[in-house]
């Protein structure tokens, strides 16, 4: 049978564009993260939404589940073939299809990456520009937007997926759907005010569909930006902090980090606030409005602002940041996993505390890393601990810890964003069972042969 | 520990107090200056306390070497009143810990501490200096920037290990005994600082100007005029040890610079302004920094040459933005020495 | 295995696939094939699989470390510490297979021929220097510098057109040069990247011995390849010459008015290539030749310095021809970017370039919208106008 399937891939794809052969079916059973590798059957690059099409329904017959991919880096397994089947990798499918440079949307297909935008846009349209996370540019779009994701904009714009206008998205069953106003007319300006169909698809981890292209907003582009950071040493400020400066609604991100290195980091919480602007004198403007709304900290001397060299601004401007991925080194061993919860803004003391003493038992380098979201509507706070992929014993004391930091951000009220298996199941088992029966009921009418990226989002 | 070599009486016998009555950031006249000192003095509260900007230039003014600042910050640290936030305040104590990573070398004279500057490695090799040996690191730093902190405890704990290091490590080889000092501050440490509180400092210190003069003058055929007109950034440090500015005007004067007059230079030179952002004081260092830029634009200055790196990261971007190209002094020496990229031969 | 300590250490967060400013994909073999497994961190992660026993050495294997142009883009822009080590792992990892004999066909006859025949192309060595011909370039004897022209330049037409073309300027501007003619011995460079570590190690030591001979201490390159080798290995060997890629004199000849031109009007691109570029910092000095030549109105292609996308011919691909000519092919592409500046010729400084550019322009149907010339053909002509 699997050998049938295989030329029938071939029929749709073309031979260079199938592979089951060991190198790939080693490379892609597994990702960057600390999750258990399984072997997909095949991998399959198709071109075309009509390739994805008939490749979605030569599995349906077969009853080969299939799992699409963009470039891997949720480091939290989700790419992962879990039982087997057919890895999709999306990345041939990167055209930029249009520009709309007045209602600021961008049309793509799902599999291009986000370097690949920011340089086009840089390029050819560098009064705009779209929302970057701290991936690496590699990252597909589709897929950040599909687990959503979150970037530099989102503290002024809220999560990627919220900027999602419209999606071409092949069902698992086969057909090709449209949801937004492309469903209509022939722009793809606006997500609403339709039912909204995108919510099908978007945080389902490819259990419901795949994306092949959509829609996503595009900003002004500032000419200038600039960087503060506000330095404190009690986490308890954090929230007061974080609700001052969104008020003044002049940062363009807000991010909290925490480290134990350097050791000028350790026991101190940073809040880097990026400001933007198009003058100088905007961007005086802003300074000034956000030290003002800390002042009280500023005079009571229990918080200031750090002096950033300048050798150290290019890093902290770049997007995405270099130096996130260099993370992976600290332990020498090539590997690092988060965990992200998105979490009310007054739970972050805790979700600190919580971290400093996993880290205490686990792991003595580590990062906290958090972003604000949406002007001050929720955090996304991240635990990321770093390890040794050839050290074992290491890899097995970070899956402790990240473990206990699924469900230290469970505990303190918090929702685990693209969560790996351990944290789906922890959240379904939280989760209000007629919340999971409607999830269960969607996937079944949506997939009813239950190929799409099985083993997510399953009661185990 | 160790105490401030301060004498009451020179004090008590002053008619100008020029420390408090020139602090250009105080606006204190002659009563209420003398009221201010008696307070500091006696160990009372005192706004100066609160309101120094720690801009070092009270130890310039004074003119009987009675270290007014040293005493300033004595206090602040005794009664709690520090400058600057304690979160950064406690970041840089620790930014620049002694850290055990020292390295025993003989070198051989020259001996250049370079503080903590990597960015002074480069020029140091160029053929103008012909790559005298030098040394950095934090176990070799001299912890003087803690006076901005209002920690002289922490000065107290490192200096004397700092000292000793530098001997032990770098030092005993050499022929002289000599140690200059790229960073104005190291100086101050070694020459005004560390006798101020009776810490015995081995080893001559040679101000890195005084060095780079001579080295011109050996080598002033060499020399390629500038003609340039300049604008200087005195640093704070060299409050400390103005007897040694003088080696400004010598160098400018061999290699064809001109030093323009203005009014915020030599005993009137203004904070570059870093200090007092971490401080806080973002509006005061606005305002300076303004007025010093404006200072220099008007004045016709075409470079602003630096002495201090930490002007030059504060100040750099702000000075190109009015057409005037930030310089190092070294920088420039190696520039009217003719050792730039282009000149060097392939073959 | 060499460098086996690093391997684990990759992320394979793929910053090593793009340029700096990620453009477009910029690893020719993932760019080529598609599939991750054929990009650095695929190597990376496969090459430990294989140590680890989870994954044989295999013909698709071969392939994967094989098809690699060794280019560099990896080292450029990989953000990790052992960056500069990426190609050593994987001609470490190459040379496994070697010593195993498990190589692609195409690289097996590769060193088949060099053995046998000191050179790739199998040709007899005595017409190896029948370029030179009507040149009036003579045999080493003493001169200042050895012209060393590398086996492209002597064998293949369009790299003996480009080492007449330098030989030509050279002697115009009376650089006093000579060359080993029939003695020459293939350099190394790509032996070497396709892990023939004994080979090269017998070239090397072959190559010094003769130079040494010969008294030669300064020696001209014509290929960007065999400057990188006798630049950076050479010395590991004992041979310690002062190496120069043929752009870096002709640029201080100019400078040295020593060469003079008429003007040449033309839209004219250049292309970095990888060895002289990336793996030896030379970027400025074929750009200051040009930009000197009156009338030429200089634009770069988007993708240039350290940031310039292979033609696609190093790591022995010019000889292997492991990544192909397809619509994919590095070179292609390349052609294709240099026709979107509006340039009317994409200068190269290197005959592999030369040879891949001219076939790619063929194969695109634009021959008549864009030349290819090397650096010193562009000379000849602005002093001929």
């Amino acid at each position: 049978m699997m050998e049938k399937s295989y030329e029938a891939l071939i029929e749709i794809v073309g031979p260079k564009y199938v592979s089951n052969q060991p190198e790939e079916v080693f490379f892609y059973s597994r990702d960057p993260g600390i999750s258990e590798p399984h072997n997909p059957d095949f991998v399959v690059m198709p071109g075309t939404t009509q390739e994805v099409q008939e490749i979605v329904l030569l599995a349906n017959r077969e009853k080969i589940p299939i799992v699409p991919m963009g470039a891997s880096l949720s480091l939290a397994g989700l790419c992962i073939p879990l039982r087997n089947g057919i890895v999709l990798d999306m990345k041939r499918m990167n055209r930029i299809l249009e520009v709309n440079e007045t209602s600021r949307y961008v049309l793509i297909e799902a599999g291009v990456s986000h370097g690949v935008l920011q340089s086009y846009l840089n390029k050819n349209y560098p009064r705009l520009m779209h929302s970057i996370p701290d991936a690496p540019p590699m990252n597909t779009i589709g897929g950040n937007m599909a687990l959503f994701g979150s970037g530099h904009l989102s503290q002024e714009t809220g999560f990627h997926t919220e900027m999602v206008q419209g999606l071409e998205v092949v069902l698992p069953t086969g057909e090709i759907c449209y949801t937004g106003s492309c469903s209509v007319v022939p722009k793809w300006f606006a997500r609403g005010p339709l039912p909204d169909l995108a919510g099908l698809f978007l945080g389902w981890l490819g259990t419901t569909g795949i994306i092949t292209k959509l829609s996503i907003r595009l900003y002004p582009k500032p000419r200038k930006k600039d960087v503060l950071i506000f330095v404190t040493e009690n986490p308890d400020f954090i929230p007061d902090i974080v609700y001052n400066i969104t008020e003044t609604k002049m940062a363009e991100d807000i991010n909290i980090f925490a480290q134990p290195k350097p050791d000028w980091a350790e026991g101190f919480q940073q809040t880097a606030i990026y400001i933007t602007g198009n003058s100088e004198e905007e961007m005086s403007f802003k300074r000034g409005l956000i030290r003002r709304s800390l002042h009280k900290y500023i005079h009571n001397k229990k918080g200031g602002f750090m002096f950033v060299l300048p050798m150290m601004k290019p890093g902290m401007m770049e997007s995405p940041i270099r130096e996130l991925s260099r993370f992976a080194d600290v332990e020498k061993g090539g590997g690092f996993e988060y965990i992200g919860v998105i979490i009310a803004i007054e739970d972050f003391p805790q979700l600190y505390r919580d971290a400093v003493e996993i880290a205490a038992k686990y792991r003595p380098k580590w990062s906290i890393m958090c972003r604000v979201i949406g002007r001050g509507h929720s955090i996304m706070f991240s635990y990321a601990w770093p390890f040794n992929r050839a050290n074992p014993e290491d890899m097995e004391k970070a899956r402790k810890a990240l473990f206990e930091s699924n469900a230290s951000g469970l505990r303190n009220g918090g929702v685990i964003w693209k969560p790996d298996i351990e944290g789906q199941s922890m959240m379904m088992k939280m989760m209000d069972p007629n919340t999971v029966h409607l999830l269960q009921k969607i996937r079944k009418t949506l997939d009813p042969n239950d190929i799409m990226n099985p083993g997510n989002w399953e009661i185990s | 520990m160790y105490t401030l070599k301060f004498d009451k009486s020179i004090c008590a016998s002053c008619e100008t107090y020029d420390c408090l009555v020139k602090c250009r950031y105080l606006d204190l006249d002659l009563d209420a200056a003398k009221t201010e000192k008696w307070r500091l003095i006696n160990g009372e509260d005192s706004i100066v306390l609160s309101n120094c900007v720690t801009c070092y230039a009270c130890e310039e003014y004074c003119p009987y070497g009675n270290h007014p600042f040293y005493q300033i910050v004595d206090l602040q640290e005794e009664k709690n009143i520090y400058p600057a936030p304690q979160p950064i305040t406690n970041q840089q104590i620790k930014s620049v810990s002694l850290v055990g990573k020292r390295e025993r070398e003989d070198l051989k004279d020259p001996v250049i501490s370079l503080c903590v500057f990597p960015e002074a490695k480069k020029p140091i090799k160029g053929k103008f200096l012909n790559n005298p040996t030098s040394f950095m690191g934090r176990d070799y730093f001299c912890n003087l920037m803690y006076l901005h902190f209002g920690k002289s405890s922490v000065i107290k704990d490192r200096l004397p290990k700092v000292i000793e290091h530098i001997w032990d490590d770098k030092l005993s080889e050499s022929e002289s005994k000599q140690l200059i000092c790229y960073h104005d501050e190291c100086f101050g440490a070694f020459s005004s600082w560390a006798p101020a509180y009776g810490i015995d400092v081995p080893f001559k210190v040679i101000y890195f100007y005084e060095y780079l003069f001579k080295q011109l003058k050996k080598k002033a055929h060499h020399i390629k005029r500038i003609n340039a007109k300049v604008a200087y950034q005195r640093p704070c440090s060299n409050r400390l040890c103005p007897e040694q500015e003088h080696w400004v005007d010598n160098i400018f004067e061999l290699i064809g610079v001109e030093r323009v007059k203005r009014e915020f230079d030599r005993e009137q030179a203004l904070c570059c302004g870093s200090i007092l952002r971490m401080q806080g004081r973002d509006d005061l260092a606005h305002e300076l920094q303004k007025k010093n830029i404006d200072d220099m634009v008007a004045s016709g200055a075409e470079w602003c040459i630096f002495n201090c790196p930490f002007c030059g990261y504060t100040l750099s971007e702000l000075i190109k933005e009015r057409n005037i190209k930030p310089i190092m002094m070294l920088d420039l020496c190696n520039l009217a020495w003719g050792d730039n990229e282009e000149n060097r031969e392939i073959v | 295995m060499e460098h086996e300590d690093i391997i684990h250490r990759c992320f394979r967060c793929g910053y090593c696939k793009f340029p700096e400013g990620y453009q477009d994909i910029n690893c020719p073999s993932y760019r080529k094939f598609g599939f991750e497994t054929y990009s650095p961190g695929g190597r990376m992660w496969l090459i430990r699989a294989r140590l680890n026993k989870e994954i044989n050495t295999s013909k698709r294997y071969g392939e994967i470390l094989f098809s690699c142009a060794t280019c560099g883009n990896c080292m450029e822009h990989c953000v990790m510490p052992f960056k500069d080590d990426l190609l050593s792992v994987f001609e470490a990892a190459k040379a496994e297979l070697v010593d195993e004999g498990l190589i692609p066909p195409g690289v097996r006859d590769y060193f088949k021929a060099i053995n046998v025949n000191v050179n790739p192309y199998k040709e007899p060595q005595h017409t190896r220097a029948d370029w030179v011909q009507n040149t009036g370039i003579e045999m080493y004897s003493g001169q200042e510098y050895l012209f060393y022209v590398g086996d492209v330049g002597s064998f293949d037409e369009r790299g003996k057109r480009m080492a007449r073309a330098v030989a030509k300027v050279l002697k115009e501007a009376d650089v006093s040069i000579g060359i080993l003619g029939s003695e020459e011995t293939c350099d190394g460079n790509e032996v070497k990247a396709l892990g023939e570590k004994g080979l090269f190690q017998f070239l090397a030591e072959k190559n010094i011995t003769q130079f040494d001979r010969l008294g030669i201490k300064k020696i001209i390159t014509l290929d960007p390849h065999a400057f990188n080798v006798l630049r950076k290995e050479y010395p590991k060997l004992g041979g310690n010459y002062l190496v120069l890629h043929y752009s870096q004199l002709v640029a201080h000849l100019i400078r040295d008015k020593r060469l003079s031109f008429n003007e040449l009007n033309a839209k004219i691109t250049y292309h970095d290539p990888c060895y002289l570029g990336r793996h030896n910092h030379v970027y400025d000095e074929p750009r200051k030749i040009l930009q000197t030549i009156p009338g030429l109105q200089f634009v770069e292609m988007t993708r240039n310095y350290e940031n310039a996308y292979c033609c696609g011919g190093g790591g022995g691909n010019f000889f292997t021809d492991i990544l192909g000519m397809g619509e994919d092919s590095p070179s292609r592409i390349r052609v294709r970017e240099a026709l979107d500046t509006g340039a009317d010729i994409l200068a190269v400084a290197c005959p592999v370039c030369a040879k891949m550019f001219e076939d790619a322009v063929k194969t695109e149907e634009i021959e008549d919208r864009l030349k290819i010339m090397d650096l010193a053909e562009i000379i000849i002509e602005a002093r001929n106008q």
